[in-house]
């Protein structure tokens, strides 16, 4: 663990108590139908939950003391989304509280900030990023495109996945307002609130019971003052957003990894087999050993990267893509070990290990894979 | 340890930036001190390098943190690790730093008795005393409380007789720290730590030549060495226990921050090309370069996280774990470079091959030892599921 103040440290205590109390992992469960599907008619989160997170200052972490919220910086806000990884615990609070309200205080004007932030600090309103438009993240693909129409821009396109997208109340699009797919100019950051007209949601039914959405764009008016930042010229702030959104998401997933660790320990200190508790064998010892260095590894990735943000450091892009591309490992091993381990009790539905190995692949996907962490940490740093 | 306030700890990098610069020999900028530790006549014949470590005696910055009386400046862990930065920041080294200062010393500073601390650790602190560590034997490897070196109580002295293996620079060594047997009946309980005088009668010590062509490994023979009673350390069968937190200190040095890695990334340019997009042009070659750097990374931050947590002032369980990732991220860099470098990574000696070549081969091969010395990697497993995972057995 970093190490804390006093504050964060009654933070992190009342958010490990909270989670295990109200969002332990039967939660999730109950956002599954039977079969191991999404709930028909689930939004994919407990809304009860959600206002009880606000209610405690979670959704403002990061949000200036003016527009309602703590300002109590990134490596605050993540004590808080490890401990909702432990559980899996399902809600919008990286969108919302980190990714939106980053994107706001990266390059939003007052009037911006003054709109949008106050929601988002006390919980009303919930914001994400709309940003992917394919199988994988490539944001200079982006082909959505905004035409100039009168005062504003029109957006005509589609968008998928976007995180928490049916329960959002505002996007933050990326669209193509010049140049070709492929570009890193021409890029354009939109504050669309998802109630527009000609905007169409459907819901994602995904392994992980969460609801994130397919947009559908057919001519959505946006008025002029609704672009956040340089018109043409958002690759930078795109990656700006997007890093801090990995670095959220890596933290998440160290808290996925860690608890998915623990309990596959207590598993190999309770279960008995020919004659002995079969954590007392050596090549069983030997995987838990391993998989705690990894974890190790992790943490100090992801708890660097938090504390970049926080002090403005310039290697944060690479630090980002570090703590992403390190947690995509780690948690991908431990919890395929965790399914392993516990042999054909962690295959059923029943057992937690399937909840936690396939919110482990979402998570994986999500602001950027391994794999196109790995790729852009390697550009980053000559190779 | 004292909290240090933000302005004590600016004055005094202000104040440790001008000693060093006035101070450190500008002929030494640069050159790996392990060059010095592990050659005694290196060091007796490097001019400069003496002058150092007079003057780093005199300050006792060699091992800031010990009282003054035992050859220390009596500072904080945070003032040593102020003088570390800034030492690193001009390509200066510690001459100073030994197996005396990372390992005998803490060591003796919790177990020995003051007479034994005023005997020894003065000159650790001015390293006019080289240590080597007596504990493998050719029976006891992995199984080092297997050790069999008898030591018998001759009433005013103990009577020392048996073999040690892997004894680093017991050939150049003044002293030794020797695990014995006092007790045949107990394993691990029948154990005893002593301090031995490597000219004592009786004593003789072989080089060992390793695949690296390297000859700092010995075997050490034990026959019938008389030890005054007083070079005990601690109680009679109290050496496991001490031993084991001996073996903490090492692990913990083991896996310290290795500030001087340079990038693969050039040399890779170099020896490899680069495709259209100026990448090295191998994709396999560089994804495995990558992600091995990367952990590399995540390794470093370890080390800080770890001592920023500072847990305990001393090494603890957790550091079998980075000692492991430790070994497997610095072998696998090892292996890449000479990968990297390709036939010219596979020389042995001659002008065809560059010096930075016949290095990386050398080191390539010395890195085998990583995972097996200081405990070797699957040792280091079963102590981390047991003692930090507390898995049974």
């Amino acid at each position: 663990m970093a190490v804390l103040n006093e504050e964060q440290t009654m933070l992190k205590d009342m958010a490990s108590q909270w989670v295990r109390d109200r969002l332990p992992v039967t939660a999730l469960r109950g956002l599954y139908d039977h079969g191991g599907g999404g709930l028909s008619g689930s939004d994919g989160y407990d809304a009860e939950a959600w206002a009880e997170m606000a209610q405690m200052g979670w959704c403002g972490i990061i949000v200036p003391e003016a527009h309602g919220g703590a300002d109590f910086g990134y490596l605050s806000l993540g004590l808080v989304i490890e401990e909702l990884g432990r559980t899996l615990a399902a809600s919008p609070l990286i969108s919302s509280a980190l990714v939106a309200a980053s994107a706001l205080r990266l390059a939003g004007t007052q009037d911006q900030q003054a709109r949008w932030l106050p929601g988002i600090a006390d919980g009303s309103l919930i914001g994400t990023l709309a940003l992917d438009e394919g199988p994988h993240h490539a944001p200079e693909r982006t082909a959505l495109a905004a035409t100039a129409s009168g005062d504003g821009w029109t957006l005509s396109g589609t968008k998928r996945p976007v995180q928490d997208g049916m329960i959002a109340n505002l996007a933050i699009v990326a669209a193509r307002t010049s140049g070709a797919p492929g570009d890193r100019d021409g890029l354009t950051l939109f504050l669309v609130p998802t109630d527009s007209a000609g905007l169409e949601r459907q819901p994602l039914d995904q392994i992980d019971a969460r609801r994130p959405a397919l947009y559908r764009f057919e001519s959505v008016n946006i008025a002029v003052n609704d672009v956040l930042g340089e018109i043409g010229k958002a690759a930078d702030l795109i990656d700006a957003i997007r890093d801090r959104a990995a670095i959220g998401m890596a933290t998440e997933m160290l808290g996925s990894a860690t608890q998915a660790f623990d309990i596959t320990l207590d598993y190999l200190k309770t279960r008995v087999q020919f004659g002995a508790i079969i954590g007392s064998f050596q090549a069983l010892q030997h995987r838990a050993a391993e998989l705690f260095g990894e974890l190790q590894l992790t943490r100090s990735a992801v708890e660097t990267a938090l504390a970049a943000i926080d002090a403005d450091d310039p290697a944060l892009p690479a630090l980002a893509s570090l703590a992403k591309a390190i947690a995509g490992e780690t948690l991908h091993r431990i919890s395929s070990q965790m399914v392993q381990l516990h042999g054909g009790i962690g295959m059923t539905h029943e057992h937690d290990a399937g909840l936690y190995l396939k919110r482990a692949r979402v998570a994986e996907q999500c602001h950027g894979s391994t794999a196109w962490h790995r790729e852009r940490w390697a550009r980053l740093n000559g190779y | 340890m004292a909290e240090m306030e933000p302005i004590d700890r600016e004055e005094f990098r202000q104040e440790a930036r001008a000693w060093l610069k006035a101070n450190f020999p500008p002929a030494l900028t640069n050159v790996p001190g392990l060059l010095f530790q592990g050659d005694a006549h290196a060091a007796a014949a490097n001019d400069d390098y003496q002058l150092w470590r007079q003057r780093m005696t005199d300050k006792g910055w060699g091992v800031p943190t010990w009282a003054p009386r035992y050859g220390g400046a009596g500072l904080t862990e945070a003032h040593g690790k102020i003088i570390g930065e800034e030492l690193a920041a001009i390509g200066g080294f510690n001459p100073i730093r030994s197996y005396g200062t990372m390992m005998l010393g803490p060591t003796l500073l919790e177990y020995g008795d003051e007479a034994q601390k005023l005997e020894h650790l003065p000159f650790i602190a001015s390293h006019e005393r080289r240590w080597c560590q007596g504990f493998s034997e050719p029976g006891a490897g992995s199984d080092l409380a297997a050790l069999q070196t008898k030591c018998i109580d001759m009433g005013d002295h103990w009577l020392v007789s048996g073999q040690k293996i892997w004894t680093s620079g017991a050939d150049q060594a003044d002293w030794c720290f020797v695990l014995v047997r006092t007790d045949t009946e107990r394993k691990q309980g029948g154990i005893s730590f002593l301090l031995v005088d490597m000219q004592s009668e009786g004593i003789e010590a072989r080089p060992i030549v390793l695949i690296s062509g390297s000859t700092h490994f010995c075997e050490v023979f034990f026959n019938d060495v008389k030890v005054p009673k007083g070079n005990l350390v601690g109680e009679v069968n109290q050496g496991w226990t001490i031993a084991k937190r001996l073996l903490q200190f090492e692990r913990n040095s083991l896996s310290e921050v290795k500030a001087d890695i340079t990038p693969l990334a050039p040399l890779a340019h170099d020896y490899l090309g680069t495709d259209a997009l100026g990448r090295v042009d191998s994709p396999d070659l560089r994804a495995r370069m990558v992600r091995n750097a990367m952990r590399h990374e995540a390794y470093m931050a370890t080390v800080r996280r770890l001592a920023a947590e500072g847990k305990n002032g001393g090494p603890s369980h957790g550091v079998s774990a980075l000692k492991n990732l430790w070994s497997g991220i610095i072998q696998e860099r090892a292996e890449l470079l000479v990968e990297i470098m390709g036939a010219y990574g596979l020389g042995w000696a001659g002008d065809p091959y560059s010096a930075a070549e016949k290095e990386a081969t050398r080191a390539w091969l010395h890195s085998k030892a990583f995972s097996i010395y200081g405990g070797s990697y699957e040792v280091q497993n079963n102590i981390t599921a047991k003692r930090t995972l507390g898995l049974p057995g």
